[in-house]
């Protein structure tokens, strides 16, 4: 954006927001909304205490093992339901109802199945990110070139060659698109399922501090999540176009 | 007309002077109702260039990916060497139209990927692949990627690729048709050259027959609906006077006037 001949860096729009968050909370309108600079203090305040390392690490742990479950499977899954018709017509489906279904319904059952901890939350998380690393990974698939496959078989590659060395870096793209909106759907996941749970992690802050009406903390908490979503979601994104250069070749 | 022509010879009579590398006895290829070939039978002499030439939709390409083994005859059998071939092997290499380069891989990678395939280890790979770019005229292009180079470097990189295997075959198919009319008849000139030097069988596929006349030994005409071999034209004394003098032979001319004249009526 240029603003009387000056070039403002990105997102200086949040500027604004912050000023006018800052003025309402000054106003006193509403305990709900404390001024943004109280947030800040607060946030720099907690982020030294054991509650919220604990909290961070155990998020931490839960997102990415879930994540790296998601990825693990879920790309293989979506390769070979790429490749094969019968196990395509077999998950496809499956796949398109979870990816639309409403996971936070099934949280309840999976705690009653894997107890109120660390385990159901990483299963929460793998599950929201899942499915749409398979069906991207599947896409991906679907769209190679055909003459790159007659390619590998003429040259007499074999099934485990042609899955690593063409099938994954043709759908590479798609694959990390895919992986970028699973992690996205991973943040959600960990702190829903840490939400519901809540007995370990941010849900157990977030509860906490909204039962006692802390509410610069939970703001502050928010903020952090917010910002390692976002972060990670852009870092994701850089990969993205790291690799899109031969996306647009194929 | 200093022509020698062979009319509706399928297969060659096998006391033809030179012994065939591929022979196709008899392939038809059905999808589902759609009769594509029917009970073709072709012979492709040792050390020489044969092209199917034919209108669109005539199986040509069929045909070249039956010899390669990348489609299953619905009946009849293809042998390389004289032996029977029904899948990819070592003794053909392809090279296709579209190129079919791994977009995210270095030239280099890709002229070693017939090779790696081959359990060929990495320095000795590269090293053939290094001479075979070298020939197909693109030093110093190794660590290129595709999408840096031109429709004609990139078809290039496809022919060390499959000269790098060192197949007795070479399967081609359109290969200059995705490039610019001036790298093509470069191409063309270099094409004969490599049939030269290289001892290698040629199967090109084209659709053109100025072309498929100019790099020939032997031209197969293909006629669709089922396809079947027509006519097979071994062009005879033009082939030893130079790539300069070819265009303007007369033999050259009237070869491609004939073909035009056999194919006008199945052109829509």
């Amino acid at each position: 954006m240029i603003v009387l001949g000056y070039r403002l860096p990105g997102m200086s729009s949040l500027i604004i927001w912050g000023l006018l968050w800052e003025i309402v909370g000054q106003s006193g309108l509403t305990f709900f909304i404390p001024p943004l600079s109280e947030v800040v203090t607060t946030l720099f305040s907690m982020i030294g205490t054991t509650a919220f390392q604990t909290a961070l690490a155990q998020t931490a742990y839960a997102f990415l093992v879930g994540v790296g479950a998601a990825i693990l499977i879920g790309i293989p899954v979506g390769i070979l339901m790429g490749k094969s018709r019968l196990l395509d017509e077999l998950l496809l489906p499956w796949v398109n109802v979870f990816l639309s279904a409403p996971l936070t319904a099934l949280v309840p059952v999976l705690m009653v199945l894997f107890g109120f901890g660390m385990k159901s939350i990483i299963i929460t998380t793998a599950l929201f990110a899942v499915w749409i690393i398979i069906l991207n990974s599947r896409a991906g698939v679907k769209q190679i070139n055909r003459s790159l496959v007659e390619m590998a078989q003429s040259f007499g590659a074999s099934p485990f060659d042609a899955f690593f060395k063409i099938y994954f870096w043709a759908a590479l793209p798609e694959i990390l698109g895919g992986v970028r909106i699973g992690v996205i759907r991973a943040v959600k996941g960990v702190i829903i399922g840490q939400l519901l749970i809540s007995i370990v992690g941010f849900g157990a802050l977030f509860e906490l501090y909204s039962a006692n009406f802390l509410m610069g903390h939970f703001w502050a908490v928010l903020i952090v999540l917010f910002a390692l979503a976002f972060t990670i979601s852009e870092f994701l994104a850089y990969l993205e176009r790291k690799v899109s250069y031969y996306a647009a070749k194929r | 007309m200093a022509m020698s022509q062979i009319k509706e010879v399928t297969p060659l009579p096998v006391a033809e002077s030179i012994e065939s590398a591929v022979s196709v006895r008899n392939i038809s290829k059905n999808y589902g109702a759609v009769e594509a070939l029917r009970d073709l039978s072709l012979e492709f002499p040792k050390g020489q260039l044969t092209s199917l030439l034919g209108p669109s939709g005539c199986g040509k390409t069929t045909l070249l990916k039956i010899i390669a083994g990348l489609l299953e005859p619905t009946s009849g059998e293809v042998f390389v060497n004289g032996q029977p071939v029904a899948s990819p092997g070592p003794d053909r290499a392809f090279v296709f139209q579209d190129f079919a380069l791994l977009p995210w891989a270095s030239v280099l990678k890709n002229v070693t990927f017939g090779l790696e395939m081959r359990g060929v280890g990495t320095s000795e790979r590269e090293a053939i692949a290094e001479k075979y770019i070298k020939d197909v005229g693109l030093a110093g292009f190794e660590h290129s990627y595709p999408h840096e180079l031109s429709g004609g470097m990139r078809q290039r990189v496809g022919l060390a690729r499959a000269l790098a295997v060192d197949a007795d075959v070479l399967l081609m198919d359109e290969p200059f048709s995705a490039v610019d009319e001036q790298t093509r008849r470069k191409f063309q000139e270099d094409l004969l050259g490599l049939v030269q030097n290289e001892n290698k069988t040629f199967i090109f596929v084209t659709h053109s027959i100025e072309e498929a006349v100019y790099v020939s030994d032997q031209i197969a005409i293909l006629l669709p609906r089922p396809s079947r071999v027509s006519e097979v034209i071994r062009p005879s004394n033009f082939r030893d006077k130079g790539v300069d003098n070819i265009r303007r032979d007369p033999e050259y001319l009237d070869i491609v006037d004939n073909i035009w004249a056999s194919l006008r009526s199945y052109v829509e």
